[in-house]
């Protein structure tokens, strides 16, 4: 038998480095197979450079978003033009362009619904962490609270606080965090109870850790999965909130284009103007649709028995 | 079961009164003068008109006090009169009532039933083709906002058909059910259709949920080894289960239910006490405000102890205390 010459031998690929993967890696991998998600998140994505592209994209259309242009934009009887060479998505009952507008809206609906989701989710874990963690006497006065938050005529109000205090972009950011943490902080309340009664919760204390301590190291950081889903379905939620205020009259002020009060304009047209309905209400049912599945699929890829 | 229902509605009874508190706190700082607003051109001629007005509405007293008299007169059944109109609030909430109630009873029969249905439908046929619609249909039902959603079928099922000779949905208005039964639901199907679709969503995906995972329990199988027929192993004894968490989403939503009317109604011209409730907040109508938001507490309060009690209809293992 010859002795096996080691040296002639192709030399064996190094073995792969064993990798840890703890589970945010995990659902990541797994949100970035999901289709779906990568679609969504693609499409927020665009829909988020337009809205920062805003002011560019109406100089090369060639229209503000309050222009009206008579010659192009408007018919012989005073009505809105159908899309063409001139306005790409058609033009309102005053003749402006409908696509500027609509790029415009998109600044409102993500400025608002993103702020106002970030706003309530806040409040909400505060809220949620302390009715949780701070024992009977502190939950049932927050809990209380939160019956009463939940059990308000919230739209009723909303409008009502936008006329006494003057419909303003920040303030139905405010108005929608408010009627918004309430149903954050239960779920987070619900979180926090279960979490207390873990063994590490129990050693902690026992190691003489304060409830601040507590809360912060051990509980919030089991949080975090239920967050992020929470927030990105709450997004939906305030754009959806955001564009029924406006569309009622009480969001933002024409001639501030946002997609609810276009909307609102277009329902006395829509007998003979259909894109005038078509092209806001497509934008708003799309963007609310992708953030409603890149929800799911994070909740699917952080939790993936669910 | 006696303590537990006298607990609930003393605690509910505390909920209306705050909320009665914040009305009346947020409508009353708010600065603008009623008489003036009464009078309009005639305020201006005649300072004196506008105090003896605004002392006949009391509103010349300390804001306690004026909260003291409303509270009052509210245990009487007597809302005061609407600002705007002259007319008796109680009027005009009973006029506004069989509107709303008609819109809503509806649109929650069609959500309740339609949505546990498709969601049965689907659970018990996981990963087909028809499972695979509802939960498309559901995600699209919730991002689809009720006043888009009803200007759309508006727009397709009234003036699409009507341009095509066939007016078989009217655009808006209200006809009495006692008048004639069969234009009132022609009036009402649009607008059900459109309060009932972005909440049935909720529904058949919470359905879905739980059915799944009630169906994979111990006491199914024990349902099934002793021969039960499917059906009845999954409507008596699995959707039985199952549905507690719908019922609790039922009184939630019985809360937010008055934010879809208010939208329907305005898209549909429907005057019911959504409408009358924003025209009176454009209108700094307090008192109209006042009775309409006390109203949709009560009935959210109402809403959450009948759904405590079906807790323990549908799940013999709750009991009341």
């Amino acid at each position: 038998m010859a002795a096996i010459d080691l040296g002639s031998l192709p030399a064996l690929p190094a073995p792969p480095a064993i990798e840890g993967r703890g589970p945010w890696q995990l659902a990541w991998a797994r949100l970035r197979r999901d289709r779906v998600a990568v679609t969504c998140a693609i499409f927020i994505a665009v829909l988020l450079l337009v809205a920062l592209l805003a002011k560019p994209i109406s100089v090369l259309a060639g229209y503000s978003p309050t222009d009206q242009d008579r010659v192009n934009g408007i018919s012989p009887d005073g009505l809105p033009m159908p899309p063409s060479v001139h306005h790409w998505l058609g033009t309102d009952n005053l003749g402006r362009d409908l696509l500027v507008r609509i790029v415009y809206g998109s600044q409102v609906s993500l400025a608002v619904g993103v702020g106002a989701a970030v706003v309530a989710v806040l409040i909400g874990v505060i809220v949620g962490m302390c009715a949780g963690y701070l024992g009977p006497a502190v939950d049932s006065i927050l809990a209380r609270l939160m019956d009463v938050v939940l059990s308000f005529p919230f739209l009723l109000f909303a409008i009502a606080l936008a006329t006494v205090a003057g419909p303003s972009e920040l303030l139905e950011i405010a108005v929608i965090a408010f009627f918004s943490w309430a149903a954050v902080g239960r779920i987070v309340r619900g979180q926090t109870l279960a979490i207390r009664e873990k063994e590490y919760v129990e050693a902690a204390r026992s190691l003489g850790a304060g409830p601040l301590r507590i809360m912060l190291v051990d509980v919030l950081p089991n949080l975090v999965a239920p967050v992020i889903v929470y927030t990105t379905l709450l997004i939906p939620v305030s754009i959806v909130f955001e564009s029924t205020l406006s569309y009622l009259g009480v969001g933002i002020i024409p001639p501030t284009p946002s997609w609810g009060n276009m909307i609102s304009d277009a329902q006395s047209y829509y007998q003979v103007a259909w894109w005038f309905l078509l092209f806001p209400g497509l934008a708003l049912i799309l963007t609310t649709l992708a953030f409603n599945l890149l929800g799911d699929s994070v909740r699917d890829a952080l939790d993936p028995r669910g | 079961m006696a303590r537990f229902l006298i607990r609930r509605v003393l605690t509910g009874l505390l909920v209306v009164w705050l909320i009665s508190v914040i009305v009346f706190g947020l409508f009353f700082v708010a600065p603008h003068n009623v008489a003036q607003l009464l009078l309009g051109k005639f305020a201006a001629q005649n300072q004196q008109l506008v105090q003896s007005v605004t002392h006949q509405l009391g509103l010349d007293q300390p804001i306690p006090v004026q909260y003291a008299h409303f509270l009052w007169r509210l245990l009487h059944g007597d809302l005061g009169y609407s600002y705007y109109s002259h007319q008796p609030v109680t009027t005009l909430i009973a006029q506004a009532f069989p509107v709303t109630a008609s819109l809503a009873l509806g649109a929650a029969v069609i959500w309740l039933v339609l949505g546990v249905f498709i969601g049965v439908l689907s659970a018990t046929r996981p990963r087909s083709l028809l499972d695979r619609g509802a939960t498309l249909f559901a995600l699209a039902g919730l991002s689809v906002p009720t006043f888009v959603l009803g200007l759309l079928l508006l727009f397709v099922f009234f003036y699409q058909l009507h341009v095509a000779g066939v007016d078989l949905f009217p655009g808006s208005g209200y006809v009495p059910l006692t008048t004639n039964p069969g234009q009132w639901a022609m009036h009402l199907v649009l607008p059900w259709i459109t309060l009932a679709v972005a909440t049935m969503a909720v529904y058949v995906r919470l359905t879905r949920g739980q059915l799944v995972e009630v169906l994979g329990e111990d006491f199914i199988r024990t349902a099934r080894a002793k021969g039960l027929r499917e059906g009845r192993v999954v409507y008596r004894h699995g959707l039985r289960a199952a549905l507690i968490p719908v019922v609790t989403q039922f009184g939630i939503d019985v809360g937010t239910l008055l934010g879809g009317v208010i939208v329907t109604e305005q898209v549909f011209g429907l005057n019911g006490l959504g409408r009358m409730s924003v025209q009176a907040v454009t209108n700094s109508d307090e008192p109209v405000i006042i009775a309409v938001v006390l109203l949709a507490a009560v009935f959210v309060v109402v809403a959450n102890i009948v759904v405590d009690l079906l807790y323990a209809v549908l799940d013999p293992r709750i009991r009341l205390s």
